[in-house]
């Protein structure tokens, strides 16, 4: 898993490449806890070169999620394909979750 | 049934990989797509973590792995654990259209499980608890 983030105007981007699973589900979370902890709060997650999620990746991002609406920011989500747009669907974090196709199209409903 | 591939360890979460990566590879072997090997990756990781954290309670314990096909119809992961007995089919499914706030943690491994495969199958023998993922193999 490689995790990335870039500063825009108004949200931190956040690009996921590779596997969230049950071993590094955890440094993802504390990658996000971290620039919480730092006062981002508006955050853009793009799974588009994420090739693999199980529930320990949706349990950090739950998490994460609870968090941020505790603190009154927002996490939202953009470029989810193949394997990954599937488990979103199954699990329903499609409909609990605000999902863009693009970083930019998430950036302007920011 | 012969078993294609077989594999015994300690039911610890760092051999998470290495067990993946065995069904990976045999089911790469069956001629199974990319989609259909990475649903039963899900489903291997969502039994197997569920062994590595509950079934031993603390004790020491392993997990064995085997990869079968069927008459080149069904592919066939076989988890076996001798934890505390558990049926992942008897796990009530998560309430899938509550928000945030609401929306509890647990429970999307199992759901899971039973969402990305075409048949799951338990069964306690012995001291064993059995379970079996099985997708079936598109001509």
């Amino acid at each position: 898993m490689e995790i990335n983030a870039r500063q825009e105007k108004n949200a931190t981007v956040i690009t996921v490449q590779g596997r969230i699973d049950a071993v590094t589900a955890p440094e993802f979370e504390n990658y996000l806890s971290n620039l919480i902890a730092k006062g981002d709060r508006n955050f853009i997650v793009n799974l588009g070169a994420l090739e693999y999620i199980s529930s320990a990746g949706l349990r950090s991002i739950l998490a994460t999620a609870k968090r941020l609406k505790a603190e009154q920011g927002d996490i939202r989500f953009s470029g989810l394909q193949g394997p990954v747009e599937e488990v979103f669907k199954i699990s329903g974090f499609y409909s609990i979750f605000k999902i863009f196709e693009s970083d930019a199209s998430a950036l302007d409903n920011a | 049934m012969e078993a294609l591939s077989k594999i015994r360890v300690p039911a610890k979460l760092d051999h998470l990989h290495a067990l993946i990566d065995i069904v990976s590879n045999c089911a790469k072997e069956q001629g199974l797509s990319g989609k259909r090997i990475n649903e039963i990756e899900i489903a291997t990781e969502e039994a197997l973590v569920n062994i590595f954290r509950y079934a031993y309670q603390g004790r020491e314990g392993d997990v064995e792995i085997s990869c079968m096909a069927e008459h080149g119809r069904t592919f066939i992961v076989r988890i076996v654990d001798a934890g505390t007995p558990f049926n992942p089919l008897s796990v009530s499914e998560p309430d899938t259209t509550l928000d945030i706030g609401e929306r509890q943690i647990g429970g999307v491994g199992v759901f899971l499980i039973r969402k990305l495969m075409d048949n799951v199958m338990y069964g306690r023998e012995g001291d064993n608890n059995i379970l079996e993922l099985v997708v079936n193999i598109e001509a």
